[in-house]
Order: structure tokens, then sequence, then C-alpha cells
């Protein structure tokens, strides 16, 4: 299995509410919400921790879910964040693009 | 508003969550706008690491939409700092600036730091006149260039327009403008009282014939005919409306750290140097008796025909004396949409005719401008 490591992008915006992640992307203006499975991954999005263990860890600890159904179901929702410009995925730890550690 | 964002209001009311704040981290300003409702002196500003600490606060207690104002915030040597932190905590930053000090270096790291929304204040296409309002000669030139700048760099840039009797043949202007240089443009007419309560700045308003005459241009209303449609029947659900998202969504901190239920609504409901936000949110009596205001609580304005179309804001109408009355300048709005007088007007017409409030006699309606004007001024 390919390793695989996610970080919040830059340009995004985002809140819990009510159990509810809200994410705001500042390129579009455009906005989603995420349900309780897909904010816990999006919280464990640190560009530090593999999906894989994201899935284990956290998603099948706090969910009645099938492991590999979790990472197949994991795996199409980053790429789907990926796409809309969200997340960044890589096969490589990531350092959290925080905006406040780029260059000014 | 999209049906999303109608959604996640309707969801942060519910839980009472503040989904949005406004901080204005500074009331100084290198312009001294004609309209200004502000005392542009530092009283004793927050310093950054308070900043940074509300900041918090206001993530843990829920805030995503994060405006960050003044006074000019670029005044504040570390604007920048507030604006990392916020973006750290993952807030929606949208900023109002004149964009005199946007350069190139400013203009990256607005870029850099990710902010959903930079809106400039743009009063004119003529330098003469919008450097009238600003009183900073080269005003207009330097805001049009920090506009390029941001745009330049994929900023999504907002002018703001507010209108005035010095400006109010100037909107078109601004709107070719804006197409110009390929952002969006807001126009309001909206002039508020000073915060100390001085009522002087509302002569700068446009009134009567010229709001009118605004609210029929199809190319800032759209659809004149809904815009200016006479008032529906008012229901109960209309009477059991929320008034406005103050204090209820949404609040406004000064650089003081004193919080509001608006930016428009000075009632001290508390101060974070001396609280925690969400004990102040939560629990402060002037907040809540905010909260407690329905339109069917309102004296005058529950038996309005405007109840339910009006854009009433308790702000307003808290600094005219009664945060439940009328707001005389949303009356006057809705007036000039629709040529119905509200009962405000009404009450006020039979007042001064010295008639009693059972009269059937009632002023004729272009008497009713003149009648406001004396009222408010």
């Amino acid at each position: 299995m390919k390793a695989c490591y996610i970080a919040k992008h830059p340009m995004v915006a985002s809140r819990e509410l009510g159990g509810e992640m809200i994410i705001m992307s500042a390129v579009n203006s455009t906005l989603f919400t995420l349900n309780d499975v897909a904010s816990l991954i999006w919280k464990s999005a640190d560009g530090m921790t593999p999906l894989s263990e994201i899935v284990e860890c956290r998603v099948c600890a706090e969910f009645d879910v099938d492991p590999s159904i979790a990472f197949a179901d994991a795996e199409a929702l980053v790429r789907e964040l990926v796409e809309h410009g969200l997340l960044i995925a890589a096969d490589h730890p990531l350092q959290e693009l925080s905006p406040a550690e780029r260059n000014l | 508003m999209t049906a999303l964002m109608q959604e996640l209001e309707s969801k942060a009311l519910g839980l009472g969550v503040p989904l949005n704040a406004h901080l204005d981290v500074t009331y100084r300003c290198n312009e001294r706008c004609t309209h200004c409702y502000l005392d542009h002196d530092d009283h004793g500003e927050m310093a950054l690491a308070e900043i940074k600490n509300l900041l918090d606060q206001l993530a843990d207690a829920g805030v995503l939409f994060l405006t960050l104002s003044g006074g000019e915030i670029l005044m504040r040597m570390d604007f920048f700092d507030i604006l990392k932190h916020a973006r750290q905590r993952q807030f929606c930053v949208r900023l109002k600036t004149n964009g005199f000090m946007i350069r190139e270096k400013e203009a990256d790291a607005l870029r850099n730091l990710g902010v959903q929304e930079v809106r400039i204040s743009i009063y004119s296409h003529r330098a003469e006149i919008h450097d009238g309002i600003t009183k900073l000669p080269g005003s207009l030139k330097r805001s049009l260039a920090a506009i390029r700048l941001l745009k330049s760099r994929g900023v999504n840039v907002m002018i703001g327009n507010v209108l005035m009797v010095q400006n109010v043949s100037d909107y078109a202007g601004v709107k070719a403008l804006a197409k110009d240089l390929g952002v969006e443009v807001t126009i309001d007419p909206t002039i508020t009282p000073r915060m100390d309560g001085d009522r002087s700045l509302l002569q700068l308003g446009i009134r009567d014939a010229q709001l009118a005459d605004v609210f029929r241009d199809s190319e800032l209303v759209g659809n004149v005919d809904e815009f200016c449609a006479l008032p529906g029947a008012v229901d109960d659900s209309a009477l059991d409306m929320v008034p406005c998202s103050a204090g209820h969504t949404y609040c406004y901190i000064s650089p003081y750290g004193d919080v509001y239920p608006c930016v428009q609504f000075p009632l001290p409901c508390g101060n974070v140097r001396k609280d925690t936000f969400l004990n102040i949110w939560r629990n402060s009596t002037q907040m809540n008796e905010v909260r407690s205001i329905r339109a069917r609580d309102l004296p005058t304005c529950s038996s309005c025909a405007h109840v339910g179309s009006c854009t009433r804001c308790p702000g307003l109408a808290y600094m005219e004396g009664n945060m439940r009355g009328p707001s005389s300048l949303d009356c006057e709005k809705s007036f000039a949409r629709t040529r119905i007088p509200s009962a405000n007007m009404i009450s006020k017409a039979q007042l001064s005719c010295g008639q009693d409030r059972t009269g059937n006699t009632l002023l004729p309606a272009q008497s009713f401008s003149s009648l406001i004007q004396i009222t408010i001024h």
C-alpha cells in the first residue's frame, strides 16, 4: 500500500459547527461541509500522520466500520478534497502548510 | 446568500454559535473621511498578545467568518502578525481597508495568507470627489493601485462604495471603474451616527428623491419591480422573525476589547480584558436582551405594513433612542422603495399635524420626506 500524507491547503478556512466541518476556499469562495467521518479525517490532516494510521487509529476507533472499506472511502474522500483544492496529498510527510509559515 | 450559507446561519442560530465576528484592530486612520463615525485617537488598543488570545477564544467559540477592520488596519505595525494568527486558527478572513498602504510586499503577504476578501473603499471615480471625502490627497490613486496589485495576485477584491450627498451622482462611474478593474462593487446608502451618539453625520446621507432614484436603478437593484414591490401581507412568521444577525450569530469587538452585538449597535455587553468572550457572548444581560426581541415585540414596527420586508437595523434604532423602536433611516428606505409611509412616519406626521393617533387625515405622501428630514437631523 502506497503511503499517503494529507495536509490542509493554506488557502482554506474551516470550523466545526455542531459536529459538521465547514470549509471555505479562499481561491473561489466556495463553501463545503463534511460529515462526521470526513470531519475526523480533516481534523487529522496534519501532514505527518499517514492516512492509513488516521483511518485505523481514529476512524475505525470511533466508528463501527470495516477497516478496508473505511480506507477505500477515505482515499476517495481525499481525492475529492484534493480536486477541490482543499487538501494537499503526497507520498511523503508534509509539513502542514500553514499560511503563517509561508515567507512574507 | 447561498442556500448552504443560509443553512449554516440557521444552524449557528440554533446552536447559539457566533459564526461571524467583526474585530476593529484600531480606530487610528490615515484618512479623515467626512462620514466616518469613529474617534481616531488611540485610547488603549489591545496589544498583539491580547488580540491573539481573543482570536483563540473566538475560534474556540465557533467563529468562522472574521472581518478585520478599523480605522485603517495597516496603521498597526503588527497587523500581519494578527492576520497570521487568525489564519493559523483557520478563520475565513475578510479585510476592510482603504488600500493606501498596500504596496507589493503587503499585496504578496495578503495573497500568501489566504485572505478570502479585501474590501477597499472607493467613493468616486473622480479624484477630486474621492480625495475630498477622504481628506487625503492622492488617496484615490493609491487605493486603485492597491486594487490592481491585489488583483494581479489573484486576491478577491471588492469595492465598497458608500453613497452620500457628495458622491451620489458618481456611483455609475464607480461601477464602470470596478468593471475595468475586474472587481465586484457594493453600494450602500447608509450613513450612521458617530459612536458617541452625535447624529450630525446623518445630514451627509442621501434622502427622498435621490434615494428613490437609486432604488429604481436596475443596474443597482436588479429587478426594480421586485425590489420596490408593495409590502406583502404580514403573517406570524414575519412577526416571529429574528430582526437581524446582531447578537445572534454576529458580534463586534472594538480595539479596546469592548463587545457589542454589531458594529452599528453600540450597546456595551462586556469587555474581553475583564471577562472571557464566551461568557460575554452567552451570559451578557445586554446580549440576551437583544436576542430576546422579535418583530412582534416592537411597539411601532409590529403594526407597520413594512414589518415583513423592512431593513430595520436594531442598532440604528438603539442609536435613535430605543432598540425596540423604529429606525427612521430604514423607514425612509422603505418609503423610498414603495412610497408607502411606515407606521413610524404616519405616527410622526399625525403628531406633527396636532392630530391624535386615531385621526383619519394624513399628510400627503410628498410631505413625509421633509418631515423625516426634520425629525432625523
